[in-house]
């Protein structure tokens, strides 16, 4: 420990103030720096690779035409770069082969030009053997051969001491030492190794060794090395696995590109099918394919274009058919209204009058006026359900008080209570539930339902409930009446239909009510719906979204009440 | 079961009648002669005159020579149809205008109320409906007490049935004016729909809140410097309306 301290680094326990002290601060925030914008370049990278391998794998589901490709490039691919492989290693052992013969068949022969030239070695004389090494060398490296271009090492070894002659420096001590054992043992052999050039840079070649038989059989050894530079043969198998990998890549692509155009051929006039089949869908009856040829996508064509005109006709057919009605509907209901009022005018006048009449008279009057009543209350639900059949019910959405709404609709209805001896209460949140609705036909719906249960509930309470979340509102009318069996449950909206045909009607709806209420309701995009337990009574739950043409997708009271009592229990 | 004596009891009394017994002229124009002669027979029985135009391109000239305290419109005419009528009549004239409508549909009504109009019955309609209708509008211009209103930058004299903005006049229609003095009377308090139809036109139940939405609109293209963003009659999202600071 030496009483100088090194500058702190950025990861030491707090260091004392120096002038070292902002630049290790300054390190670390780099370091920081950038290991967070690794993070990120590896967050982002991963990213990207979730995101592409997710749109490659929507393409290989969405389009035949990827899947026919993909498929096509994997096999074709493939058989390409089999048949390349066993290609280029045929003509590579070939071309070796031919090299291999031709260099052994070189070294035989210099062999023997060798066994001559060294008859006249003095062994003792070092000078002379180099000499005479020097001339067989050159005389050899002179004479050349059909094997090409080559080098002549030759060795002359006497116990420890051994001499060489080269054509080339760098070849002798690069010879490899396998070779020169096996040479050694008296055998001829060749390897392919990696010898120098004259810029001392590695080549492949092709090495031959032999041993040379002195006539003095003894302690002298001589051996004979042919190098040969595979360089031509190197040029000619890279010329040969460029062109094969080019020719095996255009193979590829020409198979994956019919492929792909063939599909392509059937694909389209299925994609055009598909696409004016969805217009057709759409309402544009007019679409139609076009006919070309006489192949089967042309009776694909054919008979799609068939179909096509045989539903527009039905289409259309039905569509004059049931305008023809609506409108027909609507000029009766309103080409009635205008007698309908004198009469309901001419009634009331003599109803006003019937003090003076003879009873069986005055009875008439009342008789008039009141089923004039009802008449007009069918015209009304008639005339409203036309439009809506017709789709021209209008929403006028408004910002309205439901709260209030509610309480207006009970008020309106206390007097029918009080006849069927029915108490009504009205449940509702303190603030107020502000809703953009058509307030009339809310109003409408609210009427309908309390007076159904009025009607139907059996002098028992009629409770009216009033919630809202933050996306909707829901009134649920709940009677402890007669109550629905789900059979009935299913049919209540339905026009014209009564749970029980021979009860008395006192409320004199038209049977239409609860069509219109369901309309209404739909009309703002919400729900009606009903709930019933025979002996348990029903409730019926309206549920409205707070913003016109908000969409529900809950609502903010449970449609089955949470207490329902046995039936035949007491109220 | 509304009888003859309860109609009778109106909340209000009616007018004076200005000649004779009549307690006013009521022009009928509908084409439809039974239903013409029977809200005739109608109207008689309350006490009203009424003078009848089937054709509607004669409407405006018997209009001019009977001078009625209020028109019954049929808006459905041969000849020049109810609209035109309505809007004829509103060049010259502020008297109160009832249609009577076989469509109760939004289109129509608010055309009607657009065209000038200031309340609509709905055929079939019963006599008592009818004559509310026409009792509530002839009863309009009784409420005058010497007092003098203000309402945003628009000065009302009650008992002139004037008003005044920026020291030039604006003619309203009575009912515009009574919409306005509603208002104005009470300026902290918010009138929903329902009160205004309460008090303005005199519905007790039935609302229909069209009817002062139309005229609300009517009034403030009279009276608010920039209608799109009204400074005098100030609406009250989800409750109704009520009177701009003065």
């Amino acid at each position: 420990m030496t009483a100088t301290r090194t500058p702190p680094v950025a990861t030491g326990a707090p260091p004392p103030p120096g002038p070292g002290r902002p630049r290790a601060d300054e390190l670390a925030r780099i370091r920081r720096g950038l290991r967070r914008r690794a993070g990120l370049a590896r967050r982002r990278a991963r990213w990207l690779a979730r995101r592409s391998a997710s749109r490659a794998l929507h393409a290989w589901r969405s389009s035949l035409q990827v899947r026919v490709g993909a498929i096509t490039m994997v096999v074709a691919g493939s058989v390409v770069v089999i048949v390349s492989l066993v290609l280029f290693s045929q003509i590579r052992d070939q071309l070796l082969s031919v090299k291999r013969q031709a260099a052994i068949d070189q070294a035989q022969a210099g062999v023997l030009y060798a066994q001559g030239e060294i008859a006249g070695i003095a062994p003792g004389d070092a000078a002379s053997v180099r000499a005479t090494l020097d001339r067989t060398v050159t005389a050899l490296q002179r004479s050349g051969g059909a094997a090409g271009d080559f080098d002549v090492v030759m060795t002359y070894r006497t116990g420890d001491r051994e001499v060489s002659g080269t054509s080339r420096a760098f070849v002798y001590p690069a010879l490899p030492a396998d070779l020169r054992a096996d040479v050694d043992a008296g055998n001829q052999s060749y390897r392919y190794d990696e010898i120098p050039d004259d810029a001392g840079e590695p080549r492949a070649s092709l090495v031959v060794g032999a041993p040379v038989q002195g006539d003095t059989a003894g302690t002298e050894q001589i051996e004979l090395y042919y190098v040969f530079p595979l360089t031509q043969e190197a040029e000619s198998l890279a010329l040969i696995r460029s062109t094969v990998v080019i020719s095996g890549f255009a193979l590829t692509m020409f198979v994956v590109g019919i492929g792909v155009l063939v599909t392509r051929l059937v694909v389209d006039p299925v994609r055009r099918a598909a696409g004016t089949a969805q217009r057709l869908a759409e309402g544009q009856l007019e679409e139609r394919m076009t006919v070309r040829g006489e192949d089967d996508l042309a009776r694909l064509a054919t008979s799609f274009n068939a179909m096509a005109d045989s539903l527009q006709r039905q289409i259309t057919q039905l569509e004059g058919l049931s305008q023809l009605q609506q409108r027909f509907t609507s000029d009766v209901s309103h080409e009635l209204r205008t007698p309908l009022t004198t009469v309901q005018m001419a009634a009331d006048v003599l109803h006003g009058a019937r003090g003076d009449f003879p009873p069986h008279v005055a009875r008439s009057a009342e008789l008039l006026r009141a089923e004039l009543d009802r008449f007009e209350g069918l015209l009304t639900d008639l005339l409203e359900i036309s439009r809506y059949d017709a789709g021209a019910a209008v929403l006028e959405a408004e910002s309205t008080n439901l709260g209030a709404l509610v309480a207006r609709v009970a008020a309106g209805m206390y007097s029918l209570a009080e006849r069927h001896g029915c108490e009504l209460t009205v449940d509702r949140a303190e603030e107020d539930v502000i809703a953009e609705v058509d307030a009339r036909r809310v109003e409408r719906i609210l009427r309908n339902l309390v007076g159904n249960a009025i009607e139907h509930g059996a002098g028992r309470p009629v409770e009216i409930t009033l919630a809202a979340n933050r996306t909707a509102a829901a009134v649920t009318v709940r009677d402890h009446g007669v109550g629905l069996t789900p059979a009935d449950a299913q049919h209540v909206f339905d026009r014209f239909w009564r749970a029980d045909p021979s009860r008395v009607r006192s409320v004199g709806g038209s049977g239409l009510g609860l069509s219109i209420s369901l309309e209404d309701a739909r009309l703002h995009g919400g729900w009606l719906q009903v709930w019933g337990q025979p002996g348990s009574g029903a409730q019926f739950r309206l549920t409205l979204p707070l913003v016109a043409g908000g969409e529900l997708t809950s609502a903010p009271l449970a449609l089955r009440p949470t207490v329902v009592r046995r039936a035949g229990e007491p109220a | 079961m509304l009888g003859p004596d309860q109609r009778r009891m109106g909340p209000v009394p009616p007018t004076a009648p200005q000649n004779g017994p009549s307690r006013g002229r009521v022009l009928v124009v509908d084409d439809d002669a039974a239903l013409a002669e029977m809200l005739g027979i109608v109207l008689r029985r309350e006490g009203y005159e009424p003078a009848f135009v089937s054709d509607g391109n004669r409407a405006l000239g018997v209009f001019q020579q009977t001078r009625p305290d209020l028109v019954l419109l049929d808006l459905m005419l041969p000849g020049r149809n109810g609209l035109q009528i309505c809007q004829d009549i509103r060049t010259q004239s502020t008297v109160p205008i009832v249609m009577l409508t076989a469509k109760g549909d939004t289109i129509d009504v608010v055309q009607g109320l657009e065209a000038g109009a200031d309340d609509y019955v709905t055929k079939p309609f019963k006599p008592v409906e009818l004559v509310a209708r026409v009792r509530a509008q002839l009863r309009r211009g009784e409420t005058g007490q010497a007092e003098s209103l203000a309402i945003g930058d628009v000065q009302i004299d009650v008992p002139a049935h004037q008003v005044i903005r920026d020291g030039v006049p604006v003619a309203l229609t009575p009912l515009e004016f009574d919409l306005l003095v509603a208002l104005a009377r009470k300026p902290r308090q918010v009138f929903t729909r329902e009160l205004l139809l309460e008090q303005v036109w005199g519905y007790r139940h039935a609302a229909d809140t069209r009817l002062v939405n139309v005229h609300v609109q009517r009034l403030r293209a009279k009276i608010e410097k920039d209608p799109e963003r009204p400074e005098v009659v100030l609406t009250v999202r989800g409750v109704g309306y009520k009177a701009g600071p003065p």
